[in-house]
């Protein structure tokens, strides 16, 4: 990151107290500054999945090639969605600006940029509304200065392109909305207004080039099945290698008792492969132990779902999959490996948009016998309630002391703790597999949780700046727990995280590695028969296994 | 910047002046009958509009914000409250959230230091949950008291409801403590307009005006009890008169007493298009008001539709071959 700034620099250019113009005026946020935005999608990725005016454009430049009739485009759209989702005419309508999510974003907070404040954010897009569809804005447009009073504005090209800059500055992490005395959430005003760009063709590329190959290849990096199952089998050797044991995993098999949806990024991307290689050790233990059947799918081989940040139609398109592939399989039921916004997709859409799952039976764990009542209908389970599940009933033998050296603390991922409520199961297994534990600061963790910077479709290489200034308040947090207990290991449960955390860590607090749950998991679970083991899965010394210098 | 608030202020004197000469100048039925009754109509017919619409919209999905703990396995303690998957918890944090301001009432201050630490730190922020509170409950107190003026006889909880309030027995006639309490809060929030920075610069006109009109409907109100002793009983019959659909205008009613009711009025046909309607959005937002039980319990998009999706057989039939040479089950097999 030579080009970038030093955490140093960075640091210096941060001021809470916000400049005194109006923010009404664009010109000067419109400036789109590198480092700070994604590049727009390539007109092949927008065209695989027949999206509107796939086209070359560059957002620094003037013209973004639009439609002529961009403008009637976005207001029609503003208006199909206001009677679509109550949510998003609520949100236009109730907010007092009371303030209180102002200094809850972690991209206002590592910029201070005000227009970062999440209701400003809000008012972007609110400005318009007020303006084309509300009576107190068509009055106030026929008085002069009256749109100033209302903080309403005509929708011109500079308001769009505003727009665009800062709800590309938005991770859908929803801490905002957390503190919002009527719960406005501004993740959905986001989700709308990435819908409306969207349909001008106006995405970035970090998030249409996955949709595009997550849609044909099933998966984000658009690996082909040969190299998918090439990807699993070079972690077999690795496992084997390291513990002796042959961990070889089952891809589509039909009658499988459950089918292992994970995101792709822990195939693909350290640190999150150490994870998958976990899930590899776990099936293999159960599979020796008690029979457990688990498959993989090349099909539905990502979990990560980047169509929720293109609009909900892409984001159904994408999930269909899921159950798609768990019905011709005839799996009994799904479970799911760490993922962000996997979950809060999975939790919160999956069964109302591709539902009733009648063809899977309600989850229950065969080796404990406990029926997982909460995924009743979806038939869906996270990795990390099966796994506390398993251990709560000592069906798991696990040796604690092999990640004796891990010094761990837990990150909450924006999704499944705003959006679901998983707080607890990841922190059990993580106790039950590591002996040091130590919480972050309690405005940091659960539902106050910060995001790692690079949420929703923002984990680009061109926009660094902007991603380790959103990770500040993560950082910040962690650096604490590093120097007062002395953590060295930052455990959390989503591929986004494994991979952005590593960056911001390397950033801002080099001392500290990333590792997702069942990497410890993994290295704790003692496999039938195993050799000595005396390297953990990145094939480091085990603690007491370092040879003398 | 300045004149997001002094236009505001400016126009609140405006009006006052307006209702005060006007009803000086023998207008007094427009101020006292015409106005008011419009003003009341705009304000329910606005109000069952807006909630209508938002009642019209869809809530394709279930997506509440959950704040604690989910119900999973039966050994890990739920947080039912804030993340209530029964009907009946919802109703709890709903209870919270509209009488108490629950989340406001966790509102935190960041900070950063540029040191040897660079922290960033949070401490808790109770102030803008306190005039909030204060502020709402005040003008839902000096409101109910109000009901003295529109029945007669006048109801024992309404009569209970002013001994409470004027509790502390100061002066003649006595201290009512929302009289206090309601322009102090009001004070306070506009303060927070005024100079926090971050405030400041969110702050639109359309949100001084309201602060500006309540303060002066209130400070009207204080002068009219404690300072010029306005001719209650003729007020009395006035609003008798309005309530009971007979409206008169009787002598002696103070012009400062049209002001009032104007500013009022005001109050009342700006209420429904206006960010006061967070008094109907409260129980409607749907990251509030839903259980977060989608996982165990089906919800059904009414708009839902078919989309086009990349299936098995297309996937495939585009990768057979690669599939075949690297052992991976396939349907058919050419």
């Amino acid at each position: 990151m030579a080009d970038e700034l030093t955490p140093d620099e960075l640091l210096d250019k941060i001021d809470y107290g916000t400049d005194s113009g109006n923010w009404l005026d664009t010109t000067k946020s419109v400036q789109i500054r590198p480092g700070m935005y994604c590049y727009a999608a390539k007109p092949e990725s927008v065209e695989t999945l027949g999206l509107p005016n796939a086209r070359s454009w560059n957002p620094t430049e003037e013209d973004w090639k639009l439609p002529d009739n961009w403008q009637q485009i976005i207001h029609d759209g503003i208006k199909e969605r206001l009677e679509k989702f109550r949510t998003f005419k609520i949100f236009m309508d109730v907010c007092v600006r009371c303030g209180a999510c102002a200094d809850k974003c972690h991209f206002f907070l590592g910029t201070g940029d005000p227009k970062n404040m999440p209701v400003l954010r809000a008012e972007l897009l609110r400005s318009i509304y007020r303006n084309d569809f509300t009576t107190a804005g068509k009055i106030l447009q026929k008085i002069p200065g009256g749109q100033r009073l209302g903080g309403n504005r005509p929708l011109t090209l500079d308001v769009l392109k505003e727009m665009w800059y800062y709800f590309f500055q938005c991770t859908e992490c929803r801490r905002c909305s957390v503190f919002c005395p009527y719960g406005i959430d501004t993740a959905e005003i986001t989700i709308m207004a990435r819908e409306l760009f969207n349909l001008l063709g106006l995405n970035i590329d970090w998030i249409a080039t996955p949709v595009s190959n997550c849609y044909t290849t099933g998966n984000h990096l658009g690996i082909q099945p040969h190299a998918f199952k090439d990807m699993l089998e070079f972690f077999v050797e690795d496992i084997e290698d390291i513990t002796g044991v042959d961990c070889t995993p089952q891809f589509q098999k039909k009658g499988a008792d459950i089918l292992f949806i994970t995101p792709s990024g822990d195939v693909f991307a350290d640190p999150g492969t150490y994870t998958c290689q976990g899930y590899l050790i776990l099936f293999q233990y159960l599979k020796e132990k008690y029979g457990l059947d688990v498959t993989w799918s090349t099909y539905a081989s990502e979990g990560g779902n980047f169509g929720f940040f293109t609009s909900h139609e892409t984001m159904k398109r994408l999930n269909a999959k899921m159950y798609y592939e768990a019905k011709r399989l005839g799996v009994k039921w799904i479970l799911g490996g760490e993922c962000g916004h996997m979950w809060r997709v999975i939790h919160q859409y999956m069964d109302t948009m591709n539902g009733p799952a009648d063809f899977l039976e309600v989850p229950v764990n065969p080796i404990t016998g406990t029926k997982f009542h909460n995924a009743a209908s979806t038939k869906m389970v996270h990795i990390t309630e099966f796994t506390a599940d398993l251990i709560k009933h000592g069906k798991l033998e696990l040796d604690k002391s092999r990640n004796a050296n891990r010094i761990m603390t837990f990150h909450d991922s924006c999704n499944p703790s705003r959006g679901m409520g998983l707080l607890d199961e990841p922190r059990y297994v993580i106790q039950n597999v590591c002996d040091h534990f130590y919480e972050m600061p309690p405005n940091t963790i659960r539902e106050n949780t910060f995001c790692c910077g690079s949420g929703a479709g923002l984990n680009a290489g061109e926009n660094m700046e902007l991603r380790m200034a959103g990770a500040l308040p993560r950082a910040t947090a962690l650096k604490y727990v590093h120097e007062k207990y002395g953590v060295n290991t930052l455990g959390t449960i989503c591929a986004i995280d494994r991979a952005a955390l590593s960056t911001l860590c390397e950033y801002w607090v080099p001392e500290v590695e990333v590792a997702g749950v069942h990497e410890l998991v993994g290295n704790a679970l003692i496999l039938p028969g195993e050799k000595e083991r005396t390297e953990d899965l990145r094939m480091e010394p085990l603690p007491g296994c370092e040879e003398e210098e | 910047m300045t004149q997001k608030y002094l236009i505001p202020l400016t126009a609140v004197f405006l009006l006052f002046l307006v209702a005060y000469a006007g009803a000086g100048a023998g207008l007094g039925w427009f101020f006292g009958i015409v106005f008011p009754y419009l003003a009341v109509i705009a304000f329910l017919v606005g109000f069952v509009i807006k909630v209508m619409g938002w009642a019209r919209s869809a809530v394709p999905f279930r997506i509440p914000t959950t704040c604690g703990q989910q119900k999973s396995l039966p050994w890990i303690k739920q947080n039912r409250i804030d993340n209530p998957d029964t009907a009946s918890g919802v109703f709890i944090r709903m209870l919270l959230e509209i009488f108490l301001f629950r989340s406001l009432f966790r509102n935190t201050k960041a900070a950063f230091n540029r040191n040897a630490s660079n922290r960033i730190t949070y401490s808790w922020e109770i102030f803008l949950w306190l005039a909030a509170l204060a502020f709402h409950y005040a003008f839902l107190v000096v409101l109910l008291r109000h009901f003295r003026f529109f029945t007669a006889p006048v109801p024992s909880w309404v009569q209970f409801l002013e001994a409470l309030d004027g509790i502390v027995q100061l002066g003649l006639p006595g201290l009512f403590l929302s009289g206090v309490v309601l322009p102090a809060a009001v004070l306070f929030l506009l303060a927070r307009r005024l100079f926090d920075q971050k405030v400041r610069y969110i702050s639109q006109g359309s949100d001084f005006f309201p602060l500006f009109l309540i303060l002066g409907i209130a400070v009207t109100g204080i002068f009219m009890r404690y300072f010029t002793k306005v001719d209650i009983l003729a007020i009395k019959e006035m609003t008798m008169g309005l309530v009971t659909l007979s409206p008169t205008i009787p002598d002696g009613v103070a012009n400062l007493f049209y002001a009032h009711l104007f500013l009022v009025s005001i109050l009342f046909a700006y209420f429904p298009a206006s960010k006061l309607m967070h008094l109907g959005g409260v129980f409607l937002s749907p990251t509030r008001n839903m259980a977060n039980n989608t996982r165990a319990k089906r919800h059904v998009n009414p708009w839902n539709y078919d989309v086009p999706i990349h299936t098995y057989e297309q996937y495939e039939d585009h990768f057979r071959d690669k599939m075949i040479e690297a052992g991976l089950p396939v349907e058919k097999k050419e």
